[in-house]
């Protein structure tokens, strides 16, 4: 399992390469092109970065969340779930970089390779921004009635959500 | 909606430090917040001008649309109501496979241009269709083989095996995503029975 996971990157790039120098195409153009095209993404990203990284570290700094923890521990009891993880699935739906500050935070506390840092890991990688892409898609369109839309959609994340903390346990 | 949770993280924040006292730690927050960040987009920022440089050759290469070409046949199968030389089944294709590469910026056009085909066949043109759910449930369940955001934030805090989290998440998407069609398609066959739509 452990070397499926480390050979993808690898082949993904060379397979990407080499089928760009069969083509006959200048792949050393070409990538500096897109890589240019990721510098600007990346500038184009910073303000959302720097607001979501304010907000979510003020609510983090202010301990609420330790608050809340204390209310709802007695009540789900023995669940072995690092309760600091909710924030993170209950951001994800709705903003890709709200959940990527949550999870820089649970780098920087616990590290990426402790449980609760792979978890945040495979939960950024295996949802997406449902609410935000519906939003988006339908709003484009002005479809005003979205029948079951959304909450299949939650439905899809949260099974996702289930599924990466099996997985997590199961895996490491 | 964003703007409404963002002000609501500033305000529980900034209210429940005060209740608690932590003024001190409230002040030095908001003072160095902005250096994180900083720091949080110099890490991300030299994966993703990688990747997507490395992403632009398969785009130009035509390695991307052969890609969607062959993901069309499993699309036909998921939309079975969408005709089958319609435009549209192109764009999801095209869609899906940029996501998959985590091609964000090439997935979100395809996206929209993929429900604008489907909206010329909608018979009603203010409710979400069949197919546009489909499509949504298939989009947001979001399968994306390389994560390079979370791989170069799991390089920056110095993981040992960076890309462990690859094959998981990988799994954990394809059940979310079977399990949102799933639900759909119950809820398509239970409509059909009782004459909705």
């Amino acid at each position: 399992m452990e070397i499926i996971s480390k050979i993808i990157l690898p082949i993904f790039i060379i397979v990407i390469v080499f089928y760009g120098v069969k083509k006959k195409i200048n792949v050393y153009d070409t990538f500096l092109e897109g890589a240019k095209e990721g510098l600007q993404t990346t500038f184009s990203i910073f303000p959302a970065i720097i607001a979501m990284i304010f907000a979510i570290n003020i609510f983090l700094d202010s301990n609420f969340l330790g608050f809340v923890i204390k209310i709802i521990n007695p009540i789900i009891g023995n669940v072995s779930l690092p309760l600091e993880i909710i924030p993170m699935a209950l951001l994800r739906p709705i903003s890709g970089t709200a959940s990527l500050a949550v999870m820089n935070d649970i780098f920087k506390s616990f590290g990426p390779d402790s449980f609760i840092g792979r978890l945040a890991s495979i939960l950024q990688g295996c949802t997406d921004t449902t609410v935000y892409v519906i939003a988006l898609y339908f709003g484009t369109i002005k479809i005003t009635k979205i029948r079951h839309a959304l909450w299949v959609g939650l439905f899809a994340d949260l099974v996702g959500i289930i599924m990466a903390i099996v997985l997590t346990n199961l895996f490491f | 909606m964003v703007g409404y949770i963002w002000a609501f993280l500033i305000g529980i924040g900034i209210v429940y430090s005060f209740i608690t006292g932590n003024i001190n730690v409230l002040n030095e927050s908001i003072l160095t917040n902005a250096n994180e960040a900083l720091d949080l987009i110099l890490n991300l920022m030299p994966i993703i001008v990688l990747w997507t440089g490395i992403l632009k050759i398969a785009e130009a290469s035509g390695l991307l649309d052969k890609f969607a070409r062959l993901l069309s046949p499993l699309l036909r199968k998921i939309f079975p109501t969408v005709p089958k030389d319609n435009k549209a089944l192109g764009y999801i294709s095209s869609n899906i496979a940029a996501n998959m590469l985590g091609l964000g910026s090439a997935a979100t056009p395809a996206g929209l241009k993929a429900m604008n085909e489907l909206q010329k066949i909608n018979p009603k043109k203010d409710t979400a269709s069949t197919p546009m759910i489909t499509f949504l449930i298939l989009n947001t369940a979001g399968v994306t083989l390389i994560p390079t955001t979370i791989l170069a934030l799991r390089v920056a805090y110095k993981s040992s095996s960076p890309g462990e989290i690859i094959l998981p998440a990988i799994i954990a998407t394809v059940c979310s995503s079977i399990a949102g069609l799933t639900l759909d398609y119950i809820i398509r066959r239970k409509k059909k029975n009782g004459n909705n739509f």
